[in-house]
Order: C-alpha cells, then structure tokens, then sequence
C-alpha cells in the first residue's frame, strides 16, 4: 500500500478525480492548503500598502491505493493536473504500514 | 421661493375649503385669517418634521450599520465584532449621555465656549418648537443634532481598532463627547457661539453640516489616538489586509445614502436649501470616488475597489460643510480636489511619517474635514444661502471666489480651534484614562484578537459539517469531503 499526496491547482480538481475513478480509485481526502514553490505569490495593494502575498491557495489531493496501481495513478494524475506552467504542483508517494476500516474492523487492502 | 409658492397653493386650496364650510357671516375675516394662518403653520411642520426625522433615522444608519461594516471590513477577521462594537456602542452610549446632558451642554444658551444646563435632563424640550427651528418640534431637532454625537467618536475609533480596551475606548469616548464635541457643536452651531456665522459668532465661520464638529475634530483627534497607542504588533511588517472588502463596500454604500440626512437634514427644513445640499452631497461623493480612482490608477497601477469607496467618502467629508453654501458644480471641483487630497494623506503621508492610522480616520476625516473646510470658504455662494447682510439687508459675498477672500482666513481660524482642542484634550484624556484602566490591550490578547478577548465571542463560527465542493457532491465515491477552513 502506498499514499499518494498530491498538490494541484484547484481548478483541475475535477479532472484528477474523475481520472482516479477511472482508475478504480475508491476513495479520497481532499484539503484547501496555500504554499509556495517556484511559483511566486503576487502583490496586492490596500490604501497604498502593499502585501506580498507568497502562499498559492492549492488542494491536495490523498489516496491510499495498492502497490501495483501506484504508477498508473501518478502518471494519471501528472496527466491530468499539468499545464506546463510553474505552480502546477509536486506528488508524493509515501508507504502506508496499516489501514483500517472504521466500521467493519477490516485491515489492508480490504479496507481502502 | 418655492416656500412661497407651496404657502400660496396652501392659502387658496384653504380659503376655498374654509368658504365652502363656513357661512361667511359666521366669522370675521379676521377669525377666518387666524384659522387659515394656523393651518398653514400646522401644514409647513407636518412636512419639515417628515422630513427631519427621516433624516434623523438616516444619520443612525451611517454609524449603524454604515460604519459598523465599514470599518468592521477593513479589520482582520479576529477583530471583526470588536470594531463593529465600537460603532454600535456609541449609539448606547452617546444617547444616554445627550439625554442627560450632552444636548444642553451643545445647544443651551450659555457662554460662547459651552452651553449652560437649561435643558439638562431635557428640560423644556417638547413638542413645541424651538429658537433653532421654527417649523419642526424641539424633540426632533434634538434627535437629530444626537445622532451627530453619535457617529463623531465613532469615526475615531478607526484609529485605534485592533488594539485598544473595551473598557478604555467608553471611558475615553465618553469623556471626549464631554470636553471636546459638545463645546465644539456649542461653538459652532449653539446660540451665541464663538464660531457661528448666524447666531452672533466672533468669527463667522462656514460649518453647513459638521466638517469642523464632527469630521476636523473626529480626525485629528483620531492620530493622537493612533500617535499615543501606538503600532499594532508586527505593523507594518505582518500582513494586515483588510478581512472582507465585501462589507466595507456595503457600509461606505450606506454611509453614502445616510450622508443625505447628514447633509440635506442640516437644512433643518424641507426646502430649496435641502434640496441643494442633497444634490452637492452626491456630486461631492461621485467626483470624489473618481479623482482618488484615477490617481489611484496612474500611481499605483490599478483601480482598487477599497480606492473607489474610500474616495466617495472622503469626497462626503469634503462637501460636509459646503452643502449649503455652494454651487453643485463647485460640489463637483470640491470633491475631485477631496478624493486626490486624502489619497496623498492615506498612501504618500502615512508611510512618510510611518504612524499606524489602522483605518485611516485621520487621512480619511481629519484631511478631508480641513480640505473642505478651507474649499468652503472658497466656494461658498450668496446666492445659494446668505449669510452675510449688509445694514440694508442686502446680501455680501459669502466666499473667496465672490471677492470675499476673508472667509478663508475665518475657515481656517476655525479649523484651527478644533484641531487644537481636539488634538490637546484627546492626549489629556488618554493619558488619564491611561493611568486609570490603561488604554491598550495586553500583546496576548491582541494577538489572539479583540472579539475573544475583550467580548468572548467570535465573528464567524463555521460549522464543521459544512461541505461546499460542488465537485465532490457530483461524484459518489463514499469518501467524506474534509474541507478544512482555515
């Protein structure tokens, strides 16, 4: 098992998701986070003071998927979230040692 | 002359309803003229006291909700309700206050400085009218002269939003109504005040509807406020942008419809005099929005919408004491020079001077109440309202333009009185209301912000349970949405 997190521009949410469904993907979290990377933030300006405005509202996307669709969910999601551009966002892959259903008590790749 | 013709309408639809039910042989002509006379006195107060308390209700409004979410917007978000508390607090407050004495200290005769205590307790004030308006009842003169003292300490509180105690901002408010607007509104505007081009002042200055009482004295005692408190913690290294641009566009829009109460009501009548200062009110506002947008845009490289909505107030700050004395195309000129002016004040002079005016009451109030004061003596008109008379009668000039060059000086004498009062008494009153409870709010607190800490509450309290992913909802995947709000 294998955690995917992976930082998006928000608008093309909705094609990763579709994407990993398509993928048998049964589940995600999804979280409002702001950053940076290279993508700089920009200025705004109020009554004439200016604000640096450094951390890019992203989402991050999380699934918990097995081992043998880890690359196929990379590469769909590489696919689908990139526009060339900087600030398109970095996937992380992380290994997962456990995960447990809530309601049934089911461990592994049974609970996912 | 338009008071002429509605009495004239008035005279004849009467008598022809008074011959119509009275036999001409039942009553003198005189009776009959005394019936007629009265009607028409009840008919002129029926529409003047309309019109004043509706002006009254919209004076209310430009403090609550007006300035509540003006201000209450330009705030960060922890400090939401305390701002807004600070604006509607002074309707409590100040109410009570002008109850008891606030009013008779403003408007009783006594000497040039403060008035007596003749309508203490409001004694004597009712129904009937008084020597201030002939056509409209004591009681809603003295409504609307209190809903003045309302907002003037309101607008002050922009300077130390963020920072300042609860309990220190009503004791400093309460004591600033006490020693510097009721005897500046005495001066000014009170029977035989030191100030008052119309009731036998020393030096007549031109003040229609509060530039120097309300707005001069509010500003610059507002950068003592900001001068003594001192910077927020971090400024203006931490970002402190404005919370919700949203509601301060709402709340400078109902400043904007309650100024016409402010500035039209000054007319204390529902006539002609009304009617200009409504129109150089509006025309003041939108010159003004435009001027501060436009050198806003070349300056600074964009149009801002908080640029827009601070112009047309400081283009209404502007026109204040002007409304009633001048043209509305000189509205227009005083408004455009207001908006460019206070831009300067709030951008360029701020940063100069590195004082933290959070919300700009000074560059906003104080600036734009002194660039309209001065405007006025420029501007003012004989034709649209005569102040000075000649032993026959006859109008003379009113301001520079008319060949009265004088007045400036005399607007400017003005100014200065209450920017020394306002600047002296309010540095006194800190540092005793300082000594006593102290005046700011401890570093803890104000990090973790005035609505937890000075009231227990928070503005927004979001509800956990709240999913608002249009995206997740289309899709059933079984997985719960974690939308985390920061």
């Amino acid at each position: 098992m294998k955690k995917i997190e992976a930082i998006i521009r928000p608008h093309l949410l909705e094609g990763v998701k579709d994407s990993l469904q398509a993928l048998g993907v049964q589940g995600m979290t999804i979280s409002e986070v702001k950053g940076f990377g290279r993508q700089k933030g920009h200025t705004e300006v109020y009554r004439g003071s200016e604000y640096k405005v450094e951390f890019v509202p992203k989402v991050k996307v999380e699934v918990v998927v097995d081992d043998e669709i880890v690359e196929g969910v990379v590469e769909s999601i590489v696919k689908t979230a990139r526009t060339g551009k900087f600030g398109d966002g970095k996937i992380f892959v992380l290994p997962v040692e456990e995960a447990i259903r809530i309601r049934t008590g089911e461990h592994g790749l049974n609970a996912v | 002359m338009i008071k002429e013709r509605i009495i004239g309408h008035a005279v004849s639809v009467l008598s022809a309803a008074l011959l119509a039910a009275f036999p001409a042989a039942a009553q003198t002509v005189e009776e009959r003229l005394a019936t007629a006379e009265a009607a028409i006195g009840n008919a002129q107060t029926a529409g003047d006291n309309a019109w004043m308390l509706v002006c009254s209700a919209l004076v209310l409004m430009m403090t609550g909700p007006g300035l509540a979410l003006f201000y209450g917007g330009l705030v960060r978000r922890k400090n939401v309700l305390a701002t807004m508390m600070q604006s509607f607090i002074m309707m409590a407050v100040m109410t009570v206050l002008w109850a008891l004495i606030g009013y008779s200290l403003s408007f009783a005769k006594g000497n040039p400085f403060f008035g007596g205590l003749d309508y203490a307790f409001l004694k004597g004030v009712g129904t009937d009218p008084s020597g201030y308006a002939a056509t409209i009842p004591h009681l809603t003169f003295m409504v609307f002269q209190l809903m003045f003292a309302i907002i003037t300490p309101a607008l002050i509180t922009g300077a130390f939003a963020e920072r300042m105690k609860f309990s220190a901002m009503l004791l400093f408010c309460t004591l600033w109504a006490i020693i510097v607007y009721f005897p500046l509104a005495h001066m000014v505007w009170g029977d035989g005040g030191y100030l008052n081009a119309f009731l036998g002042g020393k030096i007549p200055a031109l003040d229609f509807a509060g530039g120097t009482v309300v707005h001069i004295s509010s500003g610059f005692s507002a950068l003592v406020c900001a001068l003594y408190l001192g910077k927020r913690l971090g400024y203006p290294k931490t970002q402190m942008m404005p919370h919700n641009l949203v509601l301060s566009v709402i709340g400078a829009c109902l400043l904007w419809v309650g100024w016409f109460g402010f500035n039209a009501g000054s007319a204390v009548a529902a006539g002609g005099l009304a009617s200009n200062a409504f129109v150089t009110t509006h025309f003041g506002a939108a010159s003004a929005a435009l001027g501060w947008l436009l050198i806003e845009w070349i300056r600074l490289g964009k149009p801002t919408v908080l640029g827009g909505i601070s112009g047309a107030v400081a283009g209404l700050v502007g026109i204040t004491p002007a409304a009633g004395f001048v043209t509305p195309m000189s509205a227009l000129i005083i408004g455009f020079i207001a908006g460019i002016v206070c831009f300067i004040a709030v951008t360029e002079v701020k940063k100069r001077l590195g004082y933290d005016d959070s919300l700009d009451a000074f560059g906003v109030h104080g600036v734009g109440g002194l660039t309209g004061a001065l405007l006025t003596g420029v501007f003012a008109n004989s034709a649209i309202n005569t102040v000075f008379k000649d032993e026959a009668g006859n109008a003379l000039p009113s301001g520079l333009l008319e060949g009265n060059g004088k007045q400036v000086l005399n607007q400017l004498l003005a100014a200065l009185i209450a920017i020394v009062l306002g600047m002296v008494a309010s540095w006194i009153i800190l540092k005793v209301v300082d000594l006593l409870i102290g005046v700011r709010v401890s570093g803890e607190n104000e990090t973790l912000g005035l609505d937890v800490s000075q009231h227990g509450e928070e503005g927004y309290n979001l509800d956990f349970d709240y999913v608002s992913s249009a995206t997740l909802s289309s899709g059933s995947t079984g997985a719960a949405a974690n939308i985390v709000h920061e």
